[in-house]
């Protein structure tokens, strides 16, 4: 029976394990050194803030895998062999394959800051984050202030957790306003408001230049970059992006660049070798996605993709219209097609921008100006439905048509307060001006 | 893995005395509990059902409007009240023996017995029940107050916590209206009105209302002439009309989650033990049987205890034992038929156990009906049958366990594993609704808010990641899943029939072309 072994245990190797399963009898092993279940990366923050604890944010009960014949194996893969098909694991013993998936997501980013190593300095990405955010920052008596470097989506919710055990947070974002490389200005400048709204302490426009340790090699502060301010604190959480977690492949005839490098089909260079998730790296990029994406959805879908292709059915990981979401401390933020910030936008690309009064919601409409063809929608704090865009995007709908049927796309709780009217007020004084 | 107490355990000085305020109150009715006799019975009232509201709301607003709008779930896992810890235990043990005194030994909260004076606490409810009714207190006066206090103060906190979602906010104000008019307040009037009238709490729905076609209340209905007959013809096609058809249109929340009691009491005073309830697959599968059976056992009885009372003869009333025991067998056949005639498909398995817990009734129905003689049923007495499910499923498992063990089992236990009314609108609900939880697309993350937030124990994020809408029999649909789901996955919503259950391999965003192979096998 072929063996496939798949190391990580995120959520792209765990949906291509269920799918194989599905589709097949092979053997199948998941092998991880983080945890010995599949668990909600996404939902570490919860756990930290009290909503939920660790086994909540396991998505199958303990007794799915024996049950689906799914193998477990926690350990760490220190070397692969790609000619006898044999992975040696780090205490010795190793497992032979018959095809090998590579699945093992990101690490946070570490720009060689000085004391970046220091106990008390983490990123926000591993189980074993989590733990030691509790051991450093359990309340604000052992940490009387967090400095968080780097302004994107695991930056902010590391804000919300520390803020949710009334630790003083000092948010430093290199950006001049808060993930303004993603979003447009209007959107970017009402979180930056909803942060401080929620007394962060938030930095625009501002660099770590090192941190700075005590007699015990413990974080003591931070220096800034521009005004050389000393910030003291005892917690320094490194959010700075994250990058393919693929240093045990470096003595391995597998091709790497940043991440490793798959074609359309997920396949490397290596016969029978694959890669999914956030440590695949496309040759090309696919339309305007990045060749790595480091999101929870495209796991998924690569995930889908090649247990096709493993049972027998070769296709490629072709995704459809691109979709996203987060969740900015109290403001739910949804995305469905493509819409830029004020870097990398294309020259066609026009905007509409509506904002509540109680700046707490808003959307921005892409359209092209030309053809005026809706490209994509931003909505903060209005809930949209995805299948409702995704028809949209594939029938190419016009922007006009878009803001006068909005209505058919909300996804808010019943009785909740419509905005389309106002919306589409606004977009006729809007043109009319214009 | 908390080494040290996290910061969101502690509460503010204004909380601290908020706490302090409501715990006075209760002290004085403590002490009352004690037999300290209070001069001023209506004054000491007053004050300690006072004190304990105003603590409720001082404590309520200065947690939840000092701060921004928004999910406030911060520090459930760690408090020990909402995380099965000491406090959770003293209070579910506190809770359980007062249920246990309540139900069986009414003489400790000093009920007077044949006509003697109350004492203690009921003595103190005495002015409130002389003020509403003109008779003295019973226990269930002072049961019945109390409920509705905590209801009341409890639903005002409630709102505070979701001031963001309105419909949470009108589900609550319902709950509380409901409460305060249907179950506290018409009963009283009903009674100054015409005191032969049995306590009827009109939204409380037979086999919920077990005791409704008992004979002492069908006759207490009876004799009381056309308002009585208008009751007792409200309480059957609140049964068997309107609840349908309400269910069809809503799904079961019309009435687990905006009208009824239990309910209401769970989505207030019971909202910080929501998430305590069992989502183990194991504890689904309990559920049904349990459920299930609890359903047979009620129609049983009731149709035995109606049995009972009725004649032989038709020349005295034409509703005779065999007439009625062969209309319920012949409604109960209707049903069974109808439902593995349209909908033997969605059953699946299930179809089987349907079908034993259908020929179980209609079995016990027939031997009930050929070997029971006028008093014996079974070859029990037909009394201790009725007794034995009051005591039982009336007392111990609604009462007791139902409530008593909030802070152990979650909210909502009793309406999930012991409810006959909640089986009855669940199985209509899971086949004859246009109520489901549709779920947006691929937007799930897989995070598990929304199955932790549920009270009833579904799994709710099983279907979420699979891009499947939620229809399961037991959602009493209180939209706490689609309000803490940070990715806007979850909406409720009452749609056409067509499409409601839509199981998926491949979700919503990925390749096209795999959706269409994989979806349409």
């Amino acid at each position: 029976m072929e063996h496939i072994v798949i190391i990580g245990n995120g959520i792209s190797g765990v949906t291509l394990a269920r799918h194989i399963r599905k589709l097949s009898d092979k053997k199948i092993t998941i092998i991880s050194a983080e945890t010995e279940y599949f668990f909600s990366r996404t939902a570490l923050m919860y756990i930290y803030m009290g909503h939920m604890k660790f086994e909540h944010t396991q998505p199958y009960e303990n007794w799915f895998w024996k049950k689906n014949r799914i193998d477990l194996k926690k350990a760490y893969v220190e070397k692969v062999d790609t000619s006898s098909k044999t992975l040696h694991f780090s205490k010795g013993d190793s497992m032979t394959y018959d095809k090998l998936v590579i699945a093992t997501g990101s690490k946070p980013n570490k720009f060689g800051w000085p004391g970046q190593d220091l106990e008390g300095v983490m990123g926000m990405y591993h189980k074993q984050d989590l733990e030691n955010l509790e051991k450093h920052a359990p309340n604000k008596e052992v940490c009387e202030r967090a400095v968080i470097v780097g302004g994107g989506l695991i930056g902010i919710e590391l804000a919300e957790m520390l803020n949710s055990r009334s630790i003083p947070v000092t948010f430093l974002v290199r950006e001049s306003s808060f993930w303004n490389g993603v979003l447009p200005d209007g959107e970017s400048e009402m979180i930056n408001r909803h942060i401080r709204n929620h007394h962060i302490d938030l930095r625009l426009s501002t660099n770590l230049k090192e941190i700075k340790a005590d007699e015990n090699g413990k974080v003591k502060s931070v220096i800034i970059e521009e005004t050389g301010e000393e910030i003291p604190c005892n917690v320094v959480g490194l959010t700075a992006g994250v990058s393919p977690n693929i240093d045990f492949l470096k003595d391995s005839e597998i091709e790497t660049g940043r991440g490793v490098k798959v074609n359309r089909y997920l396949e490397t260079n290596i016969k029978d070798v694959y890669a999914i998730g956030d440590c695949a790296e496309q040759h090309e990029a696919i339309g305007n996605r990045r060749p790595i994406e480091a999101v929870w959805y495209t796991g998924r879908m690569m995930g889908e993709t090649l247990a096709q292709t493993l049972c027998g059915n070769r296709i490629q990981y072709k995704p459809g219209h691109w979709f996203n979401s987060a969740k900015f401390m109290d403001i739910e933020y949804q995305t469905y097609g493509w819409v830029f910030g004020s870097k990398g936008r294309p020259d066609h690309e026009a905007h509409f921008h509506w904002k509540h009064n109680d700046d707490t919601k808003c959307i921005t409409v892409a359209y092209d100006k030309n053809t005026n063809e809706f490209l994509g929608i931003n909505t903060f704090g209005i809930r949209m439905r995805h299948e409702t865009f995704d028809k949209w995007l594939t029938e190419k709908r016009d922007v006009d048509y878009v803001i006068n049927n909005l209505a058919e796309a909300n996804f808010d709780p019943e009785f909740y307060s419509r905005f389309e009217t106002d919306i589409l007020n606004a977009y006729n004084n809007q043109l009319q001006t214009a | 893995m908390s080494l040290a107490r996290p910061d969101a355990l502690n509460i503010t000085t204004i909380q601290k005395v908020a706490l302090s305020i409501g715990i006075v109150g209760l002290f004085i009715l403590t002490l009352a509990l004690f037999n300290t006799n209070f001069p001023y019975e209506g004054v000491f009232l007053t004050v300690a059902l006072g004190l304990i509201v105003v603590g409720t709301v001082i404590y309520s607003r200065n947690a939840y409007l000092n701060k921004l709008e928004g999910i406030k779930n911060d520090g459930q896992w760690f408090k020990s009240i909402s995380s099965r810890g000491f406090w959770g235990w003293a209070v579910g043990i506190i809770l359980t023996t007062f249920y246990i005194v309540l139900y069986f030994y009414p003489q400790y909260l000093g009920l007077g017995k044949d006509g003697a004076e109350n004492t203690g606490l009921i003595s103190l409810f005495d002015p409130l029940s002389q003020l509403l009714s003109g008779r003295n207190a019973s226990q269930w006066f002072v049961y019945g107050t109390l409920y509705t206090i905590a209801i009341l103060a409890f639903g005002y906190k409630f709102m505070l916590k979701y001031r963001h979602n309105r419909y949470q906010q009108l589900r609550t104000v319902s709950v509380m209206f409901f409460q305060l008019g249907f179950a506290f307040l018409i009963p009283e009037f009903m009674y100054v009105m015409n005191n032969d009238l049995p306590y009827y709490d009109l939204k409380s729905i037979w086999p919920l209302n077990y005791y409704i076609f008992d004979e002492w209340s069908v006759k207490g209905f009876l004799s009381t002439g056309n308002i009585g007959l208008a009751l007792i013809i409200f309480g059957i096609l609140s049964i068997f009309v309107i609840t349908p058809i309400l269910t069809y249109k809503f799904g079961k929340r019309w009435y687990c989650s905006w009208v009824c009691g239990c309910g209401g009491l769970a989505e207030t005073a019971g909202d910080s033990f929501r998430h305590l309830s069992s989502k183990k697959l194991s504890s689904w599968r309990l559920e049904r049987w349990l459920i299930h059976l609890v359903l047979v056992f009620s129609v049983v009885m009731t149709t035995a205890m109606v049995y009972t009372y009725l004649g032989y003869s038709s020349n005295d009333f034409w509703l005779t034992r065999g007439v009625f025991i062969s209309l319920v067998i012949g409604f109960l056949t209707i049903i069974f038929a109808g439902v593995m005639y349209f909908k033997r498909q969605e059953l699946g398995k299930d179809a089987k156990y349907g079908a034993i817990g259908f020929f179980t009734a209609i079995a016990l129905l027939l031997i009930m009906h050929f070997t029971g003689t006028t008093d014996q049923l079974f070859y029990i007495k037909s009394g201790s049958l009725r007794s034995a499910y009051g005591i039982y499923i009336g007392s111990i498992f609604s009462g007791v366990i139902g409530t008593g063990f909030y802070p152990i089992l979650g909210s909502r236990a009793w309406c999930r594993f012991g409810c006959p009314m909640a089986a009855i609108l669940g199985f209509q609900q899971r086949l004859f609704s246009k109520f489901r939880i549709t779920t947006n697309g691929g937007q799930c993350i897989s995070c598990g808010n929304c199955s932790n937030s549920c009270e009833m124990g579904i799994d709710v994020r099983h279907y979420a990641q699979k891009g499947e809408n939620i229809v399961r029999s037991s959602c009493v649909g209180c939209g706490i899943c689609a309000a803490v789901c940070p990715r806007g996955v979850l909406k409720l919503e009452n749609d056409s029939m067509k499409g409601r259950i839509n199981p998926t391999e491949v979700l919503l965003g990925n390749d096209v072309d795999l959706m269409e192979l994989v979806n349409q096998k």
